[in-house]
């Protein structure tokens, strides 16, 4: 194609990428490097149902005058980056030189807000995506061989969990798993245990949200995989049989490797959805045992009792972005080789 | 919906309207938009405004239980979402902290006549927000549990434990104590009553630094941790409606839930008449010997947004008024303890009452006080779980509300 051609087909999207992409993210990127305003305090006496206090009061006629003059807040470099809630750079180097022992030092830092939430997040991504894969190709395996007559239910029925909004799906079996609910009641009769809680422990609720990210996420790669299948050539097959091959010995080397494309696509579509997992977190009040860094983010979009905390969100969506880069890396070289042998 | 249903709703909503214009609303023109949590109590107040819609004026309500989520965003915009927001001691300093919400005093001059001087929320002088309700968190107890298990009632949080412990001994009940523990908000809750009733101090005086990492924080949290022990080991995830059903369903003996609560507990619907009839208000216990309920003031009004009109300000005003009447606060008489004059006491709020009495202290109105709070909610959940020591749990509340406070300036 020319290279004109090209391009006045490309630039309404490349503008539109520009526009709702690019643009906010240097947007947010900005915004993290500026922190609100020193406050003015003055002090006021309060007065309502239950007496009078005197208490300090933030100067709205001053801090009015301080945004005026610069909107955009004070500026603080990377300092929201390095703080407590973010990397923690200065706690980190105090642990490590206080530090009497490994795991020690480690427990120090699980107990910094943003690698706490990056443990959880980094474990549901590597244990989710790769069951995901797994269970999706069985059970594409499976489905691809039922009579034609059951396949069109059984492949509705089995896209389901995918269908079904993860907030609400998580948010029933929230009360499916509590200690009165049906799977949750089910749980304590089969391990005999009447105080056995899935929402009490934090491994419980991290065992609890994994398996729900696998039950949610696993239609997708079943029905690329599904998909994927219906393009294995028949003859390959067939000549693979007339060898001697059995079933196992087919699906490991003629199907597993025609589909090896999907499983580099659906691992990248995983991984960046996991790494960004959030509403089960919501869904099952999790934030005791499990928070992620797309939690941290929502929590100080929320605020509490209205602080809301932009620069700190705006830091915590950066780190994301570079994470999610930085995981994703490996496959898209991968991805980049494998382009450049064919081509 | 069939024709017949379509013109009797039809009907219904013309003669709600015509009749409210006769109620004395006295609002003809303008657009009120009220946003409130949702209780029992505001959603009696916001059907009470709904009726000052139509002819002429446009009154629309959203209750939510997370409005205060909600509110900065939607006030802040010009002009703003809601002409009213729900406020509380603790929503009234989020508006406030951004100048979000407008003096009141000339409305109350003109239109105020009903309005007792209690009901007045006043901040250097001005009137900033109309309280119609006051709460506290209280003792809800089960007398035929109590009798069983032989104690009285607890009046402080150790009788509360050795009740627990006899209850549990009994074999009456696993988990007799329940609690609003849920991470979040609702634990920085319950740490900020405990605390208070401890005698505690959460600031050095007249500064933002945080003074909570003492042997008063210490004992406060070992307090919260022995309490739990008596808890479904799912309490990290209860909130107010999660008590309410465990209440109701009978598996508590003991908790301090909210005074809006109470009449929901004993309204004949969602538990048996025999848990009802045993369900009793106390005032909140105290803590280490104090004589002060452990338990924190509230409560609960309307503030007018600053970014609107002075049209739509006014008449706001006038359908807050209407919908806080006493007339309608006797006709609710068991869902709150109004603060309007003439309305009688209801049976369901002595809990209020006494904590009140016991001269339990009013929610710091303070502009940091959110941040602290926040930062309670996040933090100890891990102590609750066992993970770390009371100390390092409070160490870890004031670091990263120091974070939060130097992001928001206040340090």
């Amino acid at each position: 194609m020319p290279h004109r051609t090209f391009m006045s087909f490309i630039w309404p999207s490349a503008l539109a990428m520009l526009l709702f992409i690019a643009l906010p993210i240097v947007s947010v990127a900005v915004q993290s490097l500026f922190v609100a305003h020193e406050q003015v305090f003055v002090e006021v006496e309060n007065c309502g149902p239950f007496g009078c206090t005197t208490v300090q009061k933030i100067d709205s006629q001053a801090t009015a005058a301080l945004r005026a003059a610069q909107p955009l807040g004070q500026f603080n470099g990377l300092g929201t980056y390095l703080n407590r809630n973010h990397l923690a750079s200065a706690e980190i180097s105090e642990a490590w030189q206080t530090r009497t022992d490994l795991a020690g030092f480690m427990s120090k830092i699980l107990n910094l807000p943003f690698y706490k939430a990056l443990s959880f997040t980094l474990t549901y991504t590597f244990v989710v995506t790769p069951f995901v894969i797994i269970l999706g190709f069985f059970v594409a395996l499976a489905v691809n061989r039922l009579p034609s007559f059951i396949k069109g239910p059984t492949i509705f029925i089995s896209l389901l969990p995918m269908i079904v909004t993860p907030l609400i799906g998580s948010l029933i079996l929230f009360w499916m798993i509590d200690a009165d609910g049906l799977i949750g009641g089910t749980l304590q009769l089969i391990f005999d245990d009447p105080d056995l809680s899935l929402k009490a422990s934090p491994a419980l609720t991290w065992v609890t949200l994994i398996v729900y990210g696998v039950w949610h996420s696993a239609p997708f790669s079943f029905i690329v995989f599904y998909a994927g299948l219906q393009t294995v050539p028949k003859d390959t097959l067939e000549s693979a049989m007339i060898d001697g091959a059995n079933r196992w010995e087919q699906v490991r080397y003629v199907v597993i490797p025609h589909l090896l494309p999907l499983v580099v696509f659906i691992s990248l579509m995983q991984l960046m959805d996991n790494f960004r997992v959030f509403e089960p977190i919501v869904g099952f009040n999790a934030e005791a045992s499990a928070t992620s860094l797309s939690w941290i983010i929502y929590n100080d979009l929320r605020g509490s009792d209205g602080n809301i905390l932009f620069g700190s969100a705006a830091a915590t969506s950066l780190l994301t972005i570079i994470g999610v880069c930085i995981l994703l890396t490996p496959v898209l070289i991968r991805t980049w080789r494998a382009h450049g042998a064919r081509a | 919906m069939n024709m017949l249903s379509k013109i009797a709703l039809t009907a219904a909503v013309a003669i709600a309207g015509s009749s409210s214009a006769f109620a004395g609303c006295g609002v003809s023109s303008g657009s009120v938009r009220i946003i409130a949590n949702d209780f029992p109590a505001s959603q009696a107040v916001s059907a009470e405004a709904m009726k000052c819609d139509g002819s002429g004026a446009s009154v629309s309500v959203n209750l939510n239980k997370d409005y205060k989520d909600l509110i900065v965003a939607a006030m802040t915009a010009n002009p703003a979402e809601y002409t009213t927001s729900h406020a509380t001691n603790s929503t009234l300093v989020t508006l406030m902290n951004d100048d979000l919400v407008r003096p009141l005093n000339d409305y109350v001059a003109k239109y105020g006549q009903g309005i007792a001087k209690s009901q007045l929320i006043t901040v250097d002088g001005n009137v900033m927000a109309i309280a119609f309700m006051a709460n506290a968190q209280h003792l809800f107890y089960r007398q035929d549990i109590l009798d069983a298990a032989g104690v009285g009632v607890p009046a402080s949080y150790d009788d509360v434990l050795a009740a627990a412990k006899a209850i549990k001994d009994k074999g009456l009940m696993d988990y007799p104590i329940a609690g609003t523990y849920k991470a979040g908000w609702n634990l920085g809750e319950e740490f900020v009553n405990m605390y208070l009733g401890h005698g505690g101090s959460f600031f050095k005086p007249g500064s933002a630094e945080p003074a909570i990492n003492n042997a008063k924080g210490v004992a406060t949290l070992n307090m919260m941790k022995a309490l739990s022990e008596y808890m479904n080991p799912d309490f990290l995830t209860h909130d107010s409606n999660a008590v309410q059903a465990s209440w109701e369903a009978g598996n508590v003996a003991m908790t301090n839930l909210w005074g809006s609560r109470a009449g929901a507990v004993t309204d004949g619907e969602g538990s048996t008449a025999d848990i009802e009839k045993n369900t009793k208000f106390a005032s909140a216990p105290t803590a280490a010997g104090g004589s002060v309920p452990a338990s924190t003031l509230w409560w609960d009004g309307f503030a007018i947004a600053k970014n609107i009109s002075d049209a739509d300000a006014e008449a706001t005003f006038k359908v807050v008024m209407a919908s806080i009447s006493s007339d309608m606060a006797k006709a609710n008489v068991d869902k709150a303890n109004w603060l309007m004059p003439g309305v009688p006491a209801r049976a369901t709020g002595v809990g209020v009452i006494a904590t009140a009495n016991g001269a339990a202290a009013p929610y710091p109105m303070l502009p940091y006080m959110g941040a602290l709070h926040g930062a309670a909610g996040g933090e100890l959940a891990d102590f609750l779980q066992g993970k770390e020591s009371a100390e390092q749990a409070l160490a870890d509340i004031e670091a990263a509300y120091r974070a939060a406070a130097k992001e928001k300036g206040f340090l």
